[in-house]
């Protein structure tokens, strides 16, 4: 009982914990390779081409 | 457990963005600034007096660090978020399906995370030399999202279902994307030569799934010791 609640309860923070990494993924890809704003497209242009990022 | 995997996919992105920056630097970006010559009129291709001849060669690196500074900058920031994400679902899959992970075995995370990211997109949407003139930027967005997650999702399918019609499901799910057709200019438009484009796509692809091994590689690498330690 101890043992499956314990397991349960790690689950849930390992989903917890994923769920974190893929929201900072998504928003760091975002600006790297999505956002349009002219300073980060700038910068990041080469880069976005590289990694086949649709841009401009 | 947050922790880990946090820092696992920041040091895991750090070590295949610096590797991947490098590599572009000695086979993509020479072929990136031959294409904005092109882009910018300085060469021409086929205006001229419509011969099909126009001079090859890279103009180099050049001296500009500062965009240099910036391409590898970026590469750290895509490679981490691409290795955030891979972390992820390593982890999601370990704890819901079992499933085993090592370094090793963070190969083929990577690898398919190649072929979800960065091939199946560019199956439609070929990755393009700048001066490559191409449909609304928007449309081209959504159906590159939609690629990668339904690509991501019907691997998915094939590596962990029981059942072989969930294993076909995967791979329709694949296909769909392609059958539905990426968004396309109704003319061809690309002032650079043919050759320096298929050359760039091929190149920045074969560079990439270099980049991909070594971030799923690390990822469970660093994922794996952290646990252990």
């Amino acid at each position: 009982m101890t043992t499956k609640t314990a397991s349960i309860a790690s689950v849930r923070s390992g989903l917890a914990a994923s769920i974190l990494a893929l929201t900072i993924g998504v928003a760091l890809l975002t600006v790297s390779g999505m956002a349009q704003a002219t300073v980060l497209h700038d910068a990041a242009h080469d880069q976005r081409h590289a990694m086949a990022f649709p841009c401009h | 457990m947050t922790k880990n995997l946090l820092s696992s996919a920041l040091f895991a992105g750090l070590i295949a963005g610096a590797v991947a920056a490098l590599l572009q630097f000695v086979f993509v970006i020479p072929l990136l600034l031959e294409g904005e010559l092109f882009e910018g009129g300085e060469r021409l291709h086929f205006v001229i007096d419509g011969s099909p001849q126009s001079d090859r060669g890279s103009p180099g690196l050049g001296t500009e660090w500062g965009r240099h500074a910036m391409t590898v900058a970026f590469n750290l920031v895509t490679y981490t978020g691409y290795g955030l994400i891979l972390g992820a679902i390593m982890s999601m899959a370990r704890e819901m399906r079992g499933i085993a992970l090592t370094a090793k075995s963070g190969i083929i995370w990577g690898l398919a995370g190649f072929v979800a990211v960065q091939l199946a997109p560019a199956v439609g949407l070929p990755p393009e030399l700048p001066g490559t003139p191409a449909a609304e930027l928007g449309p081209r967005q959504v159906w590159w999202v939609a690629t990668i997650l339904c690509t991501a999702v019907g691997l998915a399918l094939i590596a962990f279902a029981d059942k072989g019609i969930v294993q076909i499901v995967g791979g329709v799910l694949i296909l769909l994307p392609h059958l539905f057709g990426a968004p396309h200019l109704d003319t061809y438009f690309g002032v650079a030569p043919p050759e320096l484009s298929a050359e760039f796509a091929a190149i920045s692809l074969g560079m990439a799934a270099i980049g991909w091994a070594l971030l799923g590689y690390f990822t469970a690498y660093f994922l794996v010791r952290g646990e252990e330690a």
